[in-house]
């Protein structure tokens, strides 16, 4: 067990005044110096000093040595924290998150003097030690040590009552940990699963063995992207649908989008994420606690198992996942104290205001924004089809501004051709040609519009691919390059290339060029030298891009990880 | 149907474009497949629009010869700079055979003949710029061959003159002819210029005893013309065979150096197809070396599916992607290798649509960019605005069905402006800066020397092959 460094915890800034109560105790120090067996005593000076970073650090380690024997109430201002380790809710019991927190509360209400503390605390360490030596790995979490702020303010008890589920069945965090520096904390804890790595071959085998959507692996699947799933596509709706009453975990709403991202009718990440969101929302209508469960851990556990089919349907964009993410946090903040009826109503109004805010009201911040970049004269550029970009471009065109507008489309699925059908009927000024062509008509363009599936806090833009060739040219006929994208798609990964996380299309796609009959690649599949790739997504260098749009207004590219940082957690707070 | 024309001097910055979309909307309306009308293939600037002087000389067969291919050029019937290349020489070899030759100045009369035809030829498609080369090569070839019988009636001279007067001195006669036919045979260069300059005494004498000789040389002239005559048309006709077999043969020298450059585990990326590159991998495979390649699909003509199908039936890993995920793969690419329309004098590569993209994908990821090209790809022109002048503009079909927006289209009939322009380009232009290496039958060469490649195979006064009504 190595401690945090003494220094560290000296150095460290002081927390805002307001969650720092006046009278921090000596006794939390002295736990978590019990917990750390090496670490240094020191005077209550210094501990005064001490704040969310040291027990950060703690927090951390604690979790690294997956030593979870401490039962520590959490302060006030914790519902990030909350948040983070909702994930390690899980894999505890309910029964001892109830009976410690139950434990917890109680000494909390009779005053105990500073040396009847430092007795019980004696007894601690003595059980503790004990608990030890016979390999006490489980949570033991009975001893109900009272943390300062709830002594202080021992009214909020029953709405911290939630808060402090969580961390008592988690692990020992220090009483240190205040509600200071929430973002911080939760970027730490909130970094991203590694995701599913598909040449794993035992980790495919168990989720091949949950997975509802019968998949077959791809013949000749691509080298380089083993770690992605490669299927065959065809057979799987009609499987589905033959299926569809064996699946009754599967609410019907959710199999209804799952069938239409399967085949691609929804396929825009604004209408998908929205899609999901709703299909959500019906299966929270349709809810209903069983008996002897609480409403928060069953409804994340059917909401998990709906994700995991949305997700064999089609692989999750990153907004969807910002979107789950805040729904779960949304479910986890559910109290015991609320009605089913109430919390059902409360999540499902909360859901529609993360589409209407998030979504629709950003969506026409951007488009005011971004209409002020476009003059007359202008000949725009996009790529694809953007639902962003089309709306700014209507809305340019009914202010009537001047200006013509060059769609570049590509192969496989040609979505430019339905942006071009929409701007046409308007009665705008197109031209539309293929991505090879960029590099010709790139003299004459005056700005290059793109749409984004999600933008990473180093800057990078994941869009659909191609995108990052538009840019490329863009960049080196010296055309700016203005990237739209809801601050809801931000996500604090990072990434340099398009290899490790994208997702792959149906090759059969590539084989079949529109409007000929017969093609030289039929027969691709029998042959095991010819692969086909159909890449969805590629992901543009920051330096190609000129300025995000986003709901914020204009930002650099530089700028992502401080909206990430600064709004990031706003829709997990709401 | 009208189609619209830009006046003569903002020509230059004018679009290609709005024709092809004229044509488009106008053929929309009419509800048919617009044939591509001569009147469209307008796009010479570079070769303006100069009346031909008849050539009388051309008989009536070589007449209806050049007539032939210069409709096949002009309905784009032929295809592929190879081909039309080996067609060119062809038709040339046949014009020079048939040629009937003055007695005078024979080489003189026979560049005429060969420019006049030329001049047709590149006007028919200014854009398939092997024609122009293959004129300009047979044109050089005509001039080297008139030199070379030139210098060595003179070294027999001046073996003449040295036997006549002993005098003379030999080192000096023999040193002024080799100068005379190094200055003749090569084409200007600083280092020509330079020894011009030094050896001038040896040129003065060299004068002086070719003038010395005139009197013998007088009584040869008239039985050696006819002789010689016959020797220059022979001489050109075995020559232009030669460059026909280059031609044709231009893609196993290429290949023969894929070795040097495809090593083991190696992954390639290409784009569309190219003869050139099929061969080169395949030379590549055969000396068992085992590689990978990527090859983007070159919409809109999607003839890297073609390319695949043939690396695959030889037993290469291949793998198509999208045009689009290029910038995606290319950071995994060891190298592109891609085959050229025609190669310009500064290094540039006037390359199937879609190639700059690539290039400046590779350059990002510094991936070397390596073009393979056949001599009769060199072009001895510096381009001027390529993208737009170089540059053709096919059937806008090819990315919308006609039938396709029919609904939407409807609304641009009143404005007189259409709405909707598609543009499908048929080439690229790849700066110099972006090529990593050029392979041609020679070997392999910068971008920056190209100029001096190319100065080998043509002469300087050919360059221009219009010529002046006036002369």
């Amino acid at each position: 067990m190595i401690p945090p460094p003494p220094s560290h915890a000296v150095t460290a800034p002081v927390p805002a005044a307001s969650q720092l109560p006046v009278h921090t105790p000596v006794e939390s120090y002295t736990l978590s110096d019990s917990v750390f067996s090496a670490s240094p005593t020191r005077s209550p000076s210094i501990q005064l000093g001490l704040d969310g970073e040291f027990s950060e650090d703690s927090v951390n380690w604690m979790k690294r040595s997956n030593s979870g024997r401490f039962t520590v109430v959490l302060p006030t201002g914790g519902n990030s924290l909350t948040q983070a380790v909702e994930a390690s809710i899980d894999e505890n019991s309910g029964d001892i998150v109830e009976g410690s927190t139950q434990k917890n509360s109680k000494p909390l209400k009779e005053k105990t003097t500073k040396a009847e503390r430092r007795a019980l605390q004696e007894a601690q360490r003595a059980a503790k030690a004990s608990a030890k030596v016979a390999e006490g790995n489980k949570p033991g979490g009975t001893l109900g040590m009272s943390a300062p702020a709830q002594k202080s303010k021992p009214v909020k008890q029953a709405n911290q009552k939630k808060d402090v589920q969580p961390l008592a069945s988690s692990s020992g965090v220090p009483e240190k940990k205040r509600g200071d520096k929430p973002p911080e904390k939760d970027r730490k804890k909130d970094v991203p699963p590694p995701r599913m790595q598909f040449d794993d071959k035992s980790r495919v085998e168990k989720a091949k063995k949950r997975s509802v959507v019968k998949q077959t692996e791809a013949r000749n699947r691509v080298e380089l992207f083993r770690h992605l799933p490669q299927y065959e596509r065809g057979n799987q709706l009609s499987d589905l649908e033959s299926t569809f009453f064996q699946h009754d975990d599967v609410h019907p709403a959710v199999y209804k989008v799952g069938l239409q991202f399967l085949t691609g009718d929804i396929m825009w990440s604004n209408t998908r994420c929205i899609a999901m969101l709703q299909a959500f929302q019906k299966v929270i209508e349709d809810y209903s606690t069983p008996p002897e469960r609480t409403l928060a851990r069953d409804l994340t556990a059917k909401i998990n198992s709906s994700v995991s089919f949305l997700n064999e349907c089609r692989p999750l964009s990153i907004s969807m996942g910002n979107a789950i993410r805040f729904l779960k946090a949304l479910i986890a903040k559910i109290t015991l104290t609320q009605t089913e009826s109430e919390a059902k109503s409360s999540l499902c109004t909360d859901i529609d205001r993360y589409i209407n805010e998030k979504i629709v009201l950003a969506d026409k911040q951007i488009v005011k924004h971004a209409v002020t970049k476009i003059r007359d004269g202008d000949v725009l550029l996009t790529y694809g089809s953007s639902s962003l970009v089309e709306m700014i471009i209507l809305h340019a065109h009914e202010l009537r501004r001047q200006f013509r507008v060059v769609i570049v489309d590509s192969r496989p699925n040609l979505e430019g051709q339905q942006l071009l059908r929409k701007l046409v009927e308007k009665g705008l000024s197109c031209t539309y040609t293929h991505i090879n062509g960029v590099s010709y008509i790139m003299h004459e363009v005056t700005k290059v519009f793109l749409g984004a599936a999600s933008v990473f806090s180093n800057g990078t833009v994941y869009s659909t691919v191609g995108t990052a060739s538009i840019a490329m040219v863009a960049h080196a006929y010296h055309v700016p390059v203005l990237v739209c994208c809801e601050s809801y798609k931000f996500h604090e990964r990072v990434q340099l290339d398009s290899i490790c996380s994208n997702e792959l299309g149906d090759p059969d796609v590539i084989a079949k060029v529109p409007g000929r009959k017969n093609n030289c690649l039929d027969d691709w599949a029998s042959n095991d030298n010819l692969q086909l790739l159909n890449l969805g997504y590629d992901v543009t260098p920051a330096d190609y891009v000129s300025m995000i749009v986003t709901e914020y207004g204009m930002i650099p590219p530089t700028s992502v990880p401080v909206i990430v940082r600064e709004y990031g957690q706003e829709h997990v707070l709401i | 149907m009208e189609f619209r024309r830009g006046s003569n001097d903002d020509g230059l910055d004018r679009r290609f474009w709005g024709r092809s979309q004229a044509l488009w909307s106008a053929a929309k309306r009419e509800g048919r497949y617009p044939s591509l009308p001569n009147d469209l293939l307008y796009l010479s600037h570079w070769f303006s629009s100069v009346k031909l002087t008849q050539n009388s000389v051309i008989m009536p067969d070589t007449h209806t010869l050049v007539n032939d291919f210069l409709n096949k050029l002009k309905k784009r019937k032929i295809e592929g700079s190879k081909a039309t290349a080996k067609l060119t020489a062809e038709l040339l070899r046949s014009v020079i055979s048939q040629q009937r030759l003055p007695n005078t100045n024979q080489a003189g009369a026979l560049i005429h003949a060969i420019k006049a035809i030329g001049e047709q030829l590149t006007t028919a498609n200014p854009v398939e710029v092997a024609v122009g080369n293959i004129v300009r090569r047979v044109l050089h070839i005509i001039r080297e061959e008139d030199v070379s019988l030139t210098t060595a009636s003179i070294g027999g001279l001046s073996l003449q003159g040295l036997s006549d007067d002993e005098e003379d001195n030999p080192l000096v006669s023999a040193a002024a002819a080799a100068a005379a036919a190094r200055t003749t045979l090569r084409p200007p260069s600083l280092q020509t210029l330079l020894e011009d300059m030094t050896p001038h005494s040896a040129a003065t004498a060299l004068h002086h005893s070719s003038s010395s000789a005139g009197d013998s040389e007088d009584k040869t002239k008239s039985t050696d013309k006819n002789s010689r005559s016959r020797k220059l048309k022979h001489n050109v006709i075995e020559t232009v065979n030669e460059l026909i077999q280059d031609i044709a043969t231009c893609h196993e020298q290429i290949a023969e150096q894929a070795v040097e450059h495809i090593h083991h585990n190696e992954v390639i990326l290409t784009l569309g197809s190219s003869g050139t590159v099929i061969e080169f991998l395949c030379a590549a495979k055969e000396k068992k070396r085992s590689f990978r390649v990527f090859v983007a699909e070159g919409a809109p003509r999607y003839q890297g599916h073609t390319l695949a199908k043939e690396l695959v039936a030889r037993g290469l890993q291949t793998t198509v992607i999208t045009d689009s995920a290029v910038f995606a793969m290319i950071s995994r690419v060891n190298m592109v290798i891609v085959g050229a329309h025609a190669v310009m004098a500064n290094g540039g590569v006037i390359a199937p649509v879609g190639l700059n993209m690539v290039a400046l994908a590779a350059q990002r990821h510094a991936v070397p960019f390596v073009v393979l090209a056949g001599i009769h790809k060199l072009c001895p022109l510096y381009p001027h605005n390529p993208e737009v002048l170089l540059n053709e503009l096919k059937s806008p079909s090819e990315l919308l069905d006609f039938g396709e927006l029919s609904d939407c289209m409807d609304f641009g009939i009143g404005t007189g402006s259409p709405l909707l322009h598609v543009v499908n380009p048929a080439f690229d232009y790849v700066p110099p800066k972006l090529v990593s290496l050029f392979i041609t039958d020679t070997g392999g060469h910068n971008p920056s020397y190209m100029y001096r490649l190319i100065a080998d195979y043509y002469s300087a006064d050919d360059l221009v092959l219009q010529q002046r009504p006036t002369s």
